[in-house]
């Protein structure tokens, strides 16, 4: 009987706490947000370069690829990938510029609470501009992306992209060349999660079948888990002392 | 009192390692000498292909100095992170920086085979995107470490990269290869697609050997004397700040 009790508190406290827990995700989410919204330093910048880089694109390209599905997967990605890095440096620039870095770290709360949050708040922005970013393929390039898999690809692929985005932006905050260096450091890493995007969104394009895109939906899934774990195993050496 | 027994210690290594360094200097003699001249031509082969064929030696030894530069990066950074001692992190830079002069080697040596053999520099087969983005997560990994001051963050932080660096390149692979792939498999032959094969005989097979060993050999000199270099570099900033205060 007296084994019992303390498991059952133990339980109890773990409930409370993932309930705990979540709202301390979803605060720090919410204070981004609304600094964001008072700021509107970060989703403005990001919509109006995706639109720009999607014109650019289509001066580069029309009239010298004959069917735009051929090239429209690569620029949809490269366009993320991009615009994805110009809004993820904010993420803790802006903390490490206003000195508001150390009253979030002081907060009574998990630091995997302080990553999850951001990352909360930068898929939204991510979200967002991919919400104004097909419709504007659709106008320039006349190419549908509004499929479910290529949907459900850019979802999972958006996922992936704001973790490892957020946990290396936390990582160049404290250097010296913190906006030029996110990018380089970024961009290889992503690698598989560009190149399985690519094909699954030329696959689907193509109309081929179903059965060929999923494996790139695996790998995309996979890529996300994976990179949730480390983060998780990791995010508290990040903000150590020192 | 502390200073002379570290200057004793670092000049007996040293002395061990000057002789090291003929070691590897004729591993890298004896396995030039046997790609060049011992090893017999590849049979199935002809013209200017077989003659190219030989800088496979070459290509698959520095592959072999550029695992060892990527296995000592991992080996380096899970170290420090586990113990924090910065010897570790001395490892793991010294480990990328030689990892990626090799690994660029790789990519010239592959792509100057490529051209007789496949009629082209460059494909996007997967192991040569991987090998390629991998080259490229360790020239970040450099820049990166460049732009810390504080010794402890700057391995910290570093080596939370190179762990996910070390993750995302299977990932690269296995995505890269659900395009088509030319790359020959020397030694398992599956790649019914594969381009520039050839079988091995024995004295190539010798030869192979040799050059894997000689390169082996030249990687561990380079690796000890960069993080010798890295050690002295830390005691002079340790010296330089006792003299200061």
């Amino acid at each position: 009987m007296m084994a019992e009790l303390p498991k059952e508190g133990g339980q109890s406290r773990t409930r409370a706490g993932l309930a705990g827990y979540f709202r301390a995700v979803m605060a720090v989410a919410d204070k981004d947000v609304r600094t964001e919204l008072r700021a509107k330093e970060v989703l403005g910048t990001m919509a109006a370069f995706s639109v720009l880089a999607a014109v650019i694109f289509g001066l580069a390209f029309d009239l010298r690829v004959p069917r735009t599905e051929l090239v429209v997967p690569g620029i949809l990605w490269v366009i993320i990938l991009f615009s994805g890095v110009l809004g993820l440096h904010r993420s803790f620039g802006s903390e490490t510029d206003r000195g508001t870095l150390t009253g979030l770290l002081l907060a009574p709360v998990e630091r995997s609470a302080l990553y999850l949050g951001k990352t909360a708040a930068n898929l939204l922005y991510f979200l967002i501009v991919e919400a104004l970013l097909v419709p504007a393929l659709l106008i320039l390039f006349d190419v549908n992306l509004l499929k479910p898999l290529i949907l459900l690809g850019l979802l999972l692929g958006t996922i992936g992209y704001v973790a490892v985005g957020t946990l290396f932006a936390a990582l160049t905050a404290r250097n010296r060349a913190r906006e030029t260096l996110l990018p380089v450091l970024l961009l290889p890493v992503l690698a598989p999660l560009f190149i399985s995007g690519v094909g699954l969104t030329a696959a689907v394009l193509d109309g081929r079948a179903t059965s060929e895109a999923w494996p790139w939906i695996g790998i995309i899934a996979l890529y996300d888990v994976l990179v949730f774990a480390v983060a998780f195993l990791i995010v508290d050496l990040i903000w150590e002392q020192g | 009192m502390n200073e002379s027994t570290v200057q004793g210690g670092a000049g007996r290594w040293f002395a061990l390692l000057l002789v090291f360094d003929a070691v590897a200097a004729l591993g890298m003699i004896a396995a030039t000498w046997a790609a060049l001249l011992y090893a017999g031509d590849a049979i199935n082969l002809s013209g200017v292909e077989q003659v190219a064929q030989r800088i496979f030696y070459f290509h698959i030894g520095s592959n072999i100095a550029a695992l060892l530069g990527f296995l000592a990066s991992l080996v380096g950074s899970l170290g420090y992170l586990i113990s924090r001692r910065l010897m570790w992190d001395r490892w793991a830079a010294a480990g990328v920086e030689i990892g990626t002069i090799f690994g660029v080697f790789v990519l010239l040596s592959g792509a100057i085979w490529a051209k007789p053999a496949w009629n082209t520099y460059w494909t996007w087969d997967p192991r040569l995107t991987t090998a390629t983005i991998t080259v490229l997560i360790y020239i970040a990994y450099m820049l990166f470490r460049s732009g810390f001051e504080n010794p402890d963050t700057r391995a910290r932080f570093a080596g939370i990269y190179a762990i996910f660096a070390f993750l995302s390149v299977p990932l690269t692979y296995y995505s890269a290869r659900l395009f088509r792939s030319i790359h020959p498999i020397v030694f398992d032959g599956a790649n019914q697609e594969a381009q520039g094969g050839f079988s091995i005989g024995p004295t190539m097979g010798q030869t192979l050997a040799m050059a894997m060993i000689g390169f082996a050999l030249l990687f561990f000199a380079l690796l000890f004397h960069r993080v010798r270099q890295l050690e002295l570099e830390s005691l002079i900033h340790a010296i330089r700040g006792e003299i200061v205060e």
